[in-house]
């Protein structure tokens, strides 16, 4: 029973990572720039929902849907400024200056005055709430985790195959010149993905405060969902959230019955094993240069 | 301006090249040489940290600048032969063993490392490097028995011949003349077949092939020297903080020696030393000015962080050359003076190949 | 009987459901110029990849000098005396072009890593005899105002003949040349036939030539076999080629009467 609770929990988990990861796929589907950054941003995210509820008092129905359009604004912002000026670069420039930008991020978050270097509980409504399944005790906030991740993952499909904007996004990310030409403004495209993928962060951080902490140092969890991007493979939107979820998984399974230390560690063997046995990822596309 | 009028092939072989070379670099040595005279202590100290994190930043360099292969947990070298020395010295092993055993473990992880470059490339050889650098600092963290854990180790002094080696200027006088040495066998190299190997796999693999270059023997060598290269910085490195911990070798002093290289100019020797100046020296600068900034923000740990970042962000967007890039464009502007051109330097905006077709 | 330099026989290479390459046979004489023609996708370029190991054939061999090339791994054939240029030029960018031109003489490489690593005398002699051979090419393509440039910063004719150049700076027995007048203009496609043809009778080296501008074509083939979608359509000299009706429809549909386009032969 208690594996029960351990597996809902690596599922709660893996969700978090998948969503940062669905971010990342995100970024390099549209712009083929490959991002560090998002482990930060979602936890600017957190960080955002944390003074919201607290400082300022919100309620958690208004906190929610301010923190995800901030942080919308806030990826917009990053792309035009920072993100459009280099593509065309390669690749190792754009992840050195994604390093950059998490590095401000968290170093400015660090900086303020008070609640930066603290570690604080986000106070959500159901804070502290279990709900009992078939004689097992699960805490509310891995469901909620699990459910807005899938109602997440609901919107984003049918954003992307039955809007305009989403049709456009798919279109801008096979082909940007082609895109052009079809009157498709590719540069405003490129600045809603970042929205989005700042968005989808901000709902991963207000996931994951109430069930670890809010501190300046979430951050490093983007490490481990940048590998769960690759086990999923990293042209595939649904191979990020597996793959996120295969890495919570295996990381809960892990800290459940090895010992202790392998928990960290399993993630990233995982990640080994799956670039040594099939290297474009569950669901990735096998692309070769033609000569 | 210059004139180098050249008679014979050996003036392209040579290191210096002209008379000004010679001249420059025998002053910088003799400056390197005499330093315990006129740098105080605090100042020779952070000086032989420069050197070692030259050491480090030689075989970063060689990797990733100069083979083109990404690797975002180097760290993971460093710690290796950190603790090797650590371990080998505390047994009583002369120096010049434990520096090669340090560099010989390192050398063979970083082969293992490697491994997975032969089969993938780019940002998905990255993600391997940095899975391999969490590996290695949990297991750092995880063997108690030889490395003391999380709860660190003391490290004593090296000994050569008998001697201890102290601190101040014979410690820097080691540290010099092994900086010196690396640098020139990596010098060496890179005017040899085997640097051209590599630079040829940077640019085009499949060409690099068909010339007859082994891709898998000159990626795992260019892990092997990198990695022996980050392990004999580590062995000094060890020698000079006396105290290891695991946390100092993670994935944040990984990524600083990835900002080195970076800002100090990719593909370029010079680079080394100049993010080798500026990763050193930035945290000078930033508690200089401190005192200096409103609002106690000067005491803030994010304070760092934040120009660090700001710094790498100004970099990739501006002067992607890096330090060197800069020098060079700056010494362009004296030696032209007065028909240095502002377009000189402009970077032909390519539409970029399609990475992911590489 | 000829002196067979290469031999390809029953080659065959699948894409997935496409076939690239059916059934494919053809022999490469020493010394002589063998061009292969045909329209885009007829399979020319995946040959030569065959050829230089990049792809694996389902079927078929390939026999070069005595050696199954098959059983040679890729980065094996420059020692065998192969050397190839590539139809979009992939030259190493960030070099000049003294040094894509050193790189070229890789293969001729006779030293070892530790003494690389100290520069012993031996390296150093090795290195003058490397820049001497590599000069030689240099000589021969005219390309000493370029030395010291950057590949980057080089109009494309000039990469077409550096490409050129590192293929011979290899100094192979059989040279494969994947279009190698494609970009150039009509000067300069006149540069390239003297050229090949000092490469052949010079160098003595033989050449294995895809190629679609027909002047160039009939002034230095000796033998032509025409392909189309995989397969092989016509074999014989420019001229037998050129007027084959197989061939002439493959690239213009059916035409009624053959004559009206035959080139004048130079």
């Amino acid at each position: 029973m208690e594996v029960f609770q351990v597996l809902v929990g690596g599922i709660a988990q893996g969700c978090v990572y998948g969503l940062i990861a669905l971010g990342i796929v995100l970024i390099y589907k549209a712009t083929e720039s490959v991002t560090f950054a998002q482990g930060d941003l979602m936890m600017l995210g957190a960080f955002l929902g944390l003074v919201l509820l607290t400082t300022l008092g919100f309620p958690f129905w208004i906190t929610v849907p301010s923190v995800i359009v901030a942080m919308g604004l806030f990826g917009l912002f990053v792309e035009r400024l920072v993100i459009r000026p280099i593509l065309g670069q390669p690749t190792f420039s754009i992840v050195m200056l994604t390093f950059g930008i998490a590095y401000v991020v968290r170093g400015l978050v660090t900086m303020i005055p008070g609640i930066g270097t603290e570690t604080h509980k986000l106070p959500v409504p159901y804070a502290g709430q279990t709900v009992s399944l078939g004689g097992v005790v699960i805490p509310v906030e891995f469901l909620v985790a699990i459910a807005a991740t899938a109602v997440l993952c609901l919107l984003l499909f049918l954003l992307f195959r039955r809007s305009r904007i989403g049709i456009a996004m798919q279109a801008a990310s096979q082909n940007q010149l082609a895109a052009y030409y079809m009157g498709i403004p590719v540069q405003k495209i490129n600045g809603l993905v970042w929205a989005l993928a700042a968005a989808v962060a901000a709902v991963a951080g207000l996931m994951l405060a109430p069930i670890t902490f809010v501190h300046a140092q979430m951050g490093m969890l983007g490490l481990t969902a940048f590998a769960a991007a690759i086990v999923g493979g990293f042209t595939s939107l649904p191979g990020a959230i597996v793959g996120g979820l295969i890495i919570g998984v295996v990381g809960s399974l892990a800290g459940f019955y090895l010992p202790e230390g392998f928990k960290n560690v399993a993630p990233y063997v995982v990640v080994l094993l799956m670039l040594m046995i099939r290297p474009n990822g569950l669901f990735g596309e096998r692309l070769s240069k033609k000569v | 301006m210059r004139f180098v009028f050249k008679t014979t092939y050996d003036q392209d072989i040579d290191l210096a090249q002209h008379g000004g070379h010679r001249l420059w670099y025998g002053l910088l040595l003799l400056a390197l040489f005499t330093a315990p005279l006129w740098l105080g202590a605090y100042g020779l100290s952070q000086l032989t940290f420069m050197l070692i994190y030259s050491v480090v930043g030689l075989g970063l360099m060689l990797l990733v600048g100069y083979t083109g292969l990404l690797s975002i947990g180097h760290a993971a070298f460093l710690g290796i032969g950190a603790y090797t020395q650590a371990v080998l010295a505390a047994q009583g092993w002369p120096l010049p063993l434990s520096l090669a055993a340090a560099a010989g473990l390192s050398a063979a992880v970083g082969i293992v490392v490697g491994l997975p470059a032969l089969r993938v490339k780019g940002i998905y050889l990255g993600i391997a490097t940095l899975a391999f650098g969490f590996i290695v600092e949990e297991v750092l963290a995880r063997w108690e028995a030889v490395t003391g854990g999380n709860a660190g180790m003391m490290v004593g002094r090296p000994e050569l011949l008998g001697w201890t080696i102290g601190s101040g200027a014979p410690f820097y006088f080691l540290c010099l003349v092994i900086t010196v040495g690396c640098t020139l066998l990596v010098l060496n190299l890179l005017r040899s077949p085997t640097g051209r190997a590599f630079v040829a796999i940077r640019d085009s693999e499949i060409s690099a092939q068909s010339m007859g270059i082994h891709l898998a023997y000159y990626k795992t060598l260019a892990f092997a020297l990198s990695a022996a290269l980050a392990g004999i910085g580590g062995a000094l490195y060890a020698h000079m903080i006396r105290f290891l911990s695991p946390e100092q070798f993670s994935i944040i002093q990984s990524i600083d020696l990835l900002l080195m290289v970076v800002i100090g100019g990719l593909g370029s020797i010079h680079g080394v030393f100049l993010g080798a100046i500026f990763l050193i020296g930035l945290p000078q600068l930033i508690s200089e000015i401190k005192d200096y900034l409103p609002w106690g923000i000067g005491d803030s740990p994010g304070l760092k962080l934040v120009i660090y970042g700001l710094v790498l962000v100004a970099f990739v967007l501006f002067e992607p050359w890096g330090l060197y890039g800069r020098w060079l464009k700056i010494r362009a502007w004296f030696m032209l003076f007065p028909f240095y051109r502002k377009g000189m330097f402009k970077r032909q905006k390519a539409f970029q190949k399609s990475d992911r077709l590489k | 009987m000829q002196d067979i330099l290469l031999s390809a026989k029953n080659l065959e290479v699948r894409f997935g459901g496409v076939v690239a390459v059916n059934d494919v046979s053809f022999d490469v004489r020493r010394g002589e110029v063998f061009t292969l023609i045909g329209p885009n996708g007829a399979g020319k370029t995946t040959v030569f990849n065959l050829i230089s190991r990049i792809y694996t054939p389902g079927n078929g061999s390939i026999h070069y000098d005595g050696h199954d090339l098959l059983a040679q791994p890729a980065h094996r054939i420059a020692a065998l005396g192969i050397a190839r240029t590539f139809q979009n030029i992939e030259l190493f960018e960030h070099a000049t072009v003294l040094q894509n031109l050193l790189i070229g003489r890789h293969v001729h490489r006779r030293t070892g890593l530790w003494s690389e690593l100290l520069f012993l005398p031996s390296v150093r002699a090795a290195e003058r005899e490397t820049r001497e051979k590599v000069e030689e090419v240099i000589d021969f393509l005219d390309l000493q105002h370029y030395r010291d440039t950057m590949i980057a910063g080089l109009p494309y004719g000039v990469r077409k003949v550096v490409e050129l150049g590192r293929a011979l700076a290899t100094a192979p027995k059989l040279l494969l040349l994947d279009e190698p007048s494609s970009g150039l203009n009509v000067e300069e496609t006149g540069d390239m036939v003297f050229w090949i043809q000092d490469i052949v009778h010079d160098l003595g080296i033989t050449v294995l030539m895809v190629e679609h501008d027909m002047s160039l074509v009939s002034a230095v083939s000796d033998r032509v076999l025409a392909m189309n979608q995989g397969e092989t359509l016509a074999l014989g000299s420019p001229a037998e080629v050129q007027s084959h009706p197989g061939v002439i429809e493959a690239y213009l549909g059916a035409v009624e009467d053959a004559s009206s386009l035959r080139r004048p032969a130079r």
